[in-house]
């Protein structure tokens, strides 16, 4: 489990986190979803222990991340867009010198490049492989100490739908095997597709929580109904403003002309519930 | 497998494939090697060649690689996932250190070998060598933890590998020079090999070798604990 609560940060004058609190179950996906320059590496490198802050307390499966041993520490896996690859070494070679850190056998490497889809390239220089290929080699890196918790930092930043397609597989297998996965990014299909529960974030500050589904309906004030037609038409209603007595009976009027298509509610998406709360795009 | 050992093993495999670094390695038992043979002259000196470039070797090779290999691995993040996997900055610069200066070693024996020394004198000449690289590898990791990048790195060693370098030559030709040479370590390790078959250091010159090697220990820990290994 991880426990966060009222943890700031300051860069100068400048505060990068403001009494950020959250907690993290076991073996759950936990997002933490904000436009770039909001604070997420920031939250990720305080709790690794990359980073001191001034107040609050961190608590990583009932250790203070202030004092955390170097053998809690062999228990996470980090994907880090800075943590580098030795461009000169092979995949293999790569996950080698890790392995041999960690004391992890030659099946591990081998099993874990075949998890990420590196294996016919293990012989592969890093500096010929695709950034599609480099992620999965940073993942490969991270999950090879098989961790207790994964931090991912926007971990398919970049990359084309198919390997983002992959990396999600991956870390949803990696879940449920128990593993606790706190993962950032600034794409709300991945928050939506992947996380149990996020909070989103926003110059340092988190601005609201829950799980993606909670969030959406949260903020569902217009409760609209959108009524695709045979013709072509669509057409919009707006439950909380429009007489509903009204709209069943248009809706009930398609219906007998025999003219509907598709009906369904539209609720907002965490986009959608973003701007709300903040005034600002995630994709920023 | 421990942490340094693991890191020593990376730097073998690293090296076959890094080209700067490797230069470092085996330019001057190379250059030793063939001018040895090649340059052939009545008056030389015995064994000239060995003494000019097993100094030159001595400061240069481990100043370079030392600050190259430490300035890569944290311009490219390497270093921060090492350090986020359990590795100590001490076992991480005691891997590095001692593959760096084994490596010189192995090029030091290589080079004398070729040219003929052996028995008492050898052994002499290689605790000589070795005491300098010691000294100059320690230097390279300083340049090595306060450089941001591989082009400050360069920029830092390069003034300070032709300071302990070249000072020694040309004092054999200048007093002026020879009077603030004298108190480098390098000057004093070139005296000491002057009769390369009878190798002598006097008082006077140990006291400024171990002086030279404290004070360089202090600069590494000075900045070490000014930048650390992977500080912000």
């Amino acid at each position: 489990m991880i426990s966060v609560a009222g943890i700031s940060k300051s860069f100068g004058n400048k505060k990068v986190l403001d009494d950020v609190s959250f907690t993290v179950e076991d073996g759950e996906i936990f997002g933490l979803l904000g436009p770039s320059g909001a604070g997420k590496t920031t939250l990720i490198r305080v709790l690794t222990g990359q980073l001191c802050f001034e107040e609050g307390q961190a608590l990583i499966m009932g250790k203070k991340v202030t004092e955390l041993s170097g053998q809690d520490k062999k228990s996470f896996g980090i994907m880090m867009d800075d943590f580098g690859l030795y461009e000169r070494l092979t995949c293999y070679q790569n996950l080698r010198v890790f392995a041999d850190i960690y004391d992890v056998s030659d099946d591990a490497i081998r099993s874990v490049l075949s998890e990420v889809k590196l294996l016919d390239s293990e012989k592969k220089a890093v500096s010929k492989l695709s950034k599609g290929m480099k992620e999965r080699l940073r993942l490969a890196r991270a999950l090879l100490c098989h961790p207790k918790v994964l931090f991912l930092d926007e971990p398919t930043s970049g990359l084309d739908p198919q390997t983002s397609s992959e990396i999600h597989e991956i870390i949803k297998k990696r879940k449920e095997a128990g593993t606790i996965i706190f993962l950032t990014t600034h794409n709300m299909t991945e928050a939506e597709k992947l996380c149990d529960h996020l909070v989103l974030l926003n110059e340092g500050k988190i601005v609201e929580g829950g799980s993606p589904k909670e969030l959406c309906l949260r903020y569902n004030h217009q409760k609209t109904i959108e009524v695709h037609t045979e013709d072509g038409k669509v057409v919009s209603f707006e439950m909380g403003k429009e007489d509903l007595e009204k709209t069943a009976e248009m809706i009930a009027e398609i219906l007998k002309d025999g003219n509907l298509s598709t009906i369904h509610s539209k609720e907002p998406n965490l986009e959608t519930v973003f701007m709300e709360l903040t005034g600002r795009k995630l994709e920023v | 497998m421990s942490e340094a050992t693991a890191i020593f093993r990376k730097q073998i495999l690293d090296t076959r494939k890094n080209k700067t670094v490797l230069i470092q390695f085996i330019l001057f038992p190379i250059m030793t090697i063939v001018m040895t043979n090649a340059v052939k002259m009545d008056d030389m000196p015995e064994l000239f060649y060995l003494k000019l470039f097993s100094i030159m070797y001595m400061a240069m090779a481990p100043i370079t690689s030392m600050s190259a290999i430490i300035s890569e691995e944290k311009e490219k993040g390497t270093l921060r996932a090492l350090m986020m996997s359990n590795v100590s900055p001490a076992s991480y610069l005691a891997g590095v250190g001692v593959y760096d200066f084994l490596a010189c070693m192995i090029g030091t024996v290589t080079m004398s070998n070729f040219c003929g020394m052996e028995g008492r004198s050898w052994y002499a000449y290689l605790l000589v060598i070795a005491s300098g690289l010691v000294i100059s590898t320690i230097l390279g990791a300083a340049i090595g933890v306060m450089a941001k990048d591989q082009m400050s790195a360069t920029s830092l060693s390069v003034p300070v590998m032709c300071l302990f370098t070249f000072l020694p030559m040309i004092a054999q030709f200048n007093d002026t020079v020879g009077k603030v040479a004298k108190y480098f370590y390098t000057e004093q390790l070139y005296r000491a090999l002057s009769d390369i078959n009878n190798v002598k250091i006097d008082a006077e010159g140990l006291v400024i070798i171990i002086a030279n090697a404290l004070l360089i220990l202090g600069f590494f820990v000075l900045a070490f604990r000014k930048e650390g290994l992977t500080r912000e």
